[in-house]
């Protein structure tokens, strides 16, 4: 394992703003790994580290294929991180939506110049992602829909769904949309939670990424696992349950819950006199893909998304 | 007539609203809409609005026509002195034309554009962030400068910048109105979270002399203070900030520069050190100048107009 600055760059008032990499392995760059882009992305950066360890104790071991070489990115932006706020602290821009970056731009553009430097010319990407919209989802790799997704790639992972998406303007701008353009094979991985470590989910999604090394033959001494065969969605075919009122969320069910026709999956509350104002049910049989995770809710805000 | 075009229950006891107030007068006639406050630390627009819904309402037998004033787009941001919309990530004006199945602030863009879109001109008044201070400038997509440019020299403004189409501004609002052949153009001001009174003047009087020209205004307009310059092609220098730290210049925007001209400096108060100093490479017009000082490495620090004629 070697340490290497990605970048480094002074600050104002701060210490120098730093990002770390760790590589692994010698020779083809076979696959680059990217933690947290966002300050609030803990869970994100946690699996990251996971994976430092443990890739670590594996190349001591002799089990990175000869040849292959890794780069992980535990995190693109500590700075937001030390200071609790998701986007780049000063202009509150977003570094992943930067890509590819230019080196003579911007702030932010800068980072994402030399970010997207480190980790082009990669055979394999995974990205740990967090969505846009607050909530929690089952455990998937993303994947946008551009001609150079790798759907057969992404099974390896073994988790339970691969989905994917056509992207909009706002997307051409993701690491995830730069990265196959530029002929990497990118997997945005959804860790379930984004601000807080879930250790279940974190075992799962860093066995989740050797299980894909192993399966590719990037790494030859990990034992694989169970593993689910994946399901493979086109997004526009879940269902969506918007909130008929505002008020306080109950969720009734959580992300990977089997529901029926007709169950009752969360109760909005108002939030004065504790009545309930709708009793949010499913019309069809599946399984909720995504779940609203704040404890208010304004109208015709997206609940769940099931997989039917 | 104040209209509510997008109601939605707010968690505790509160509506979120996006209104307008529609004036009308005289026979059936073009519809001419003002919209601001798509970015909520973006105030100018807010004057602007006031402005123009106060002469209509002492001269509202001038008007020839329907005049739709739409002063926040964005009123959860505006009040919580954000850029963007709480709780949502994305830009507001990166999202349009909205997903009438997305999310509440999808679902808000969709009934914005449903509702602007036929119009027979949109201002759609902008005022840079907290950290750049704009001269009065309008902003049109290369792909729209034929169709455009002609009523934005209308609008009295000191600049007109045409500028290169981006994938990521397709998710505009001025883009998403102009492709369904609304016309739409972008003004951008002075700076965040402030208001400068002589510039919103200024631009209400180039608003109504854009009516008068489109026959929907029959009162009496101020002069144009000149013709705009207008910028087209790949003509803009931007200077980034080579070094962090603080940034101290005795320059306004909106004037000419010339190359090797210093426009401030960047330095170190805990050394007393100079670090960098920003210098015009180029000559030309001034239309960008940073205005919050503390600075980062690639900090936008100004935009010039290149141009020989002008200096």
């Amino acid at each position: 394992m070697r340490e290497e600055t990605i970048f480094e760059m002074t600050s104002p008032c701060r210490d120098s703003f730093r990002i770390r990499g760790y590589r692994f392995g010698e020779g083809a760059k076979t696959l680059a790994i990217v933690g947290a882009m966002r300050g609030d992305e803990v869970q994100q950066q946690y699996i990251c580290a996971q994976l430092v360890n443990r890739l670590g104790f594996i190349e001591h071991h002799g089990g990175i294929d000869k040849g292959k070489s890794i780069l992980v990115i535990p995190s693109c932006n500590p700075f937001s991180m030390n200071v609790s706020r998701r986007f780049w602290a000063m202009d509150n821009t977003d570094i992943n939506r930067m890509f590819p970056g230019y080196a003579s731009g911007e702030t932010t553009q800068r980072i994402a110049a030399a970010v997207f430097e480190a980790l082009n010319g990669f055979e394999y990407g995974i990205q740990l992602a967090s969505y846009y919209v607050p909530g929690d989802f089952v455990p998937h790799i993303r994947m946008l829909k551009t001609g150079y997704e790798d759907v057969e790639t992404a099974r390896l992972f073994g988790m339970r769904y691969v989905t994917v998406y056509p992207p909009r303007p706002f997307d051409t701008t993701l690491l995830n949309y730069n990265w196959q353009l530029w002929n990497t094979k990118a997997f945005s991985l959804y860790a379930g939670k984004t601000s807080q470590v879930d250790l279940k989910a974190g075992d799962e999604n860093v066995d989740a990424i050797l299980r894909m090394m192993s399966r590719t033959g990037i790494i030859t001494t990990y034992s694989a696992g169970s593993a689910y065969e994946s399901v493979l969605i086109d997004e526009s075919t879940l269902q969506h349950i918007k909130a008929r009122h505002a008020g306080i969320l109950l969720r009734l069910v959580d992300v990977g819950s089997r529901v029926h026709p007709g169950q009752s999956l969360a109760h909005i509350i108002h939030p004065y006199n504790g009545q309930i104002l709708s009793d949010v049910k499913t019309t069809k049989e599946g399984t909720v893909f995504f779940a609203h995770n704040r404890p208010v809710v304004l109208q015709n805000a997206l609940l769940f998304m099931i997989h039917t | 007539m104040i209209k509510t075009i997008v109601s939605t229950e707010l968690p505790v006891d509160e509506q979120f609203r996006i209104r307008k107030n529609v004036i009308h007068h005289g026979r059936e006639g073009l519809r001419f809409c003002v919209v601001t406050g798509t970015h909520g630390d973006e105030l100018e627009g807010q004057m602007v609005c006031y402005e123009l819904s106060r002469i209509m309402n002492e001269h509202p037998e001038q008007l020839v026509g329907t005049l739709e004033i739409y002063p926040s787009l964005n009123p959860l941001g505006i009040d919580t002195i954000q850029r963007g919309i709480p709780n949502f990530d994305l830009d507001m004006n990166r999202i349009f034309p909205g997903d009438p199945q997305g999310t509440m602030a999808e679902q808000t863009a969709h009934a914005i554009i449903e509702d602007i879109k036929g119009a027979d001109m949109v201002i759609d008044i902008h005022s840079s962030n907290l950290y750049l201070r704009e001269t009065p400038q309008v902003r049109i997509n290369v792909q729209d400068a034929e169709w455009l440019v002609p009523f934005a020299e209308h609008l009295g403004t000191d600049f007109v910048w045409v500028h290169d189409a981006a994938t990521v501004l397709e998710a505009t609002l001025a883009h998403s109105l102009n492709s369904t052949d609304t016309p739409c153009l972008v003004v951008e001001m002075g700076v965040g979270q402030r208001i400068n009174h002589k510039m919103c003047h200024r631009l209400v009087g180039g608003i109504l002399h854009l009516m008068k020209h489109m026959g929907m205004w029959r009162g009496e307009v101020p002069a144009l203070i000149q013709q705009p310059i207008v910028c087209k092609g790949d003509s803009v220098t931007f200077l980034n900030a080579e070094t962090s730290g603080v940034f101290l210049t005795e320059l306004k925007c909106g004037i000419t520069v010339t190359k090797g001209q210093t426009i401030g400096q960047i330095v170190d108060p805990l050394r007393g050190r100079v670090l960098s100093t920003v210098i015009s490479p180029v000559n030309g017009y001034l239309f960008t100048i940073r205005a919050y000082p503390i600075v980062y490495e690639g900090s936008l620090m100004a935009r010039i107009f290149n141009s020989e004629e002008l200096v």
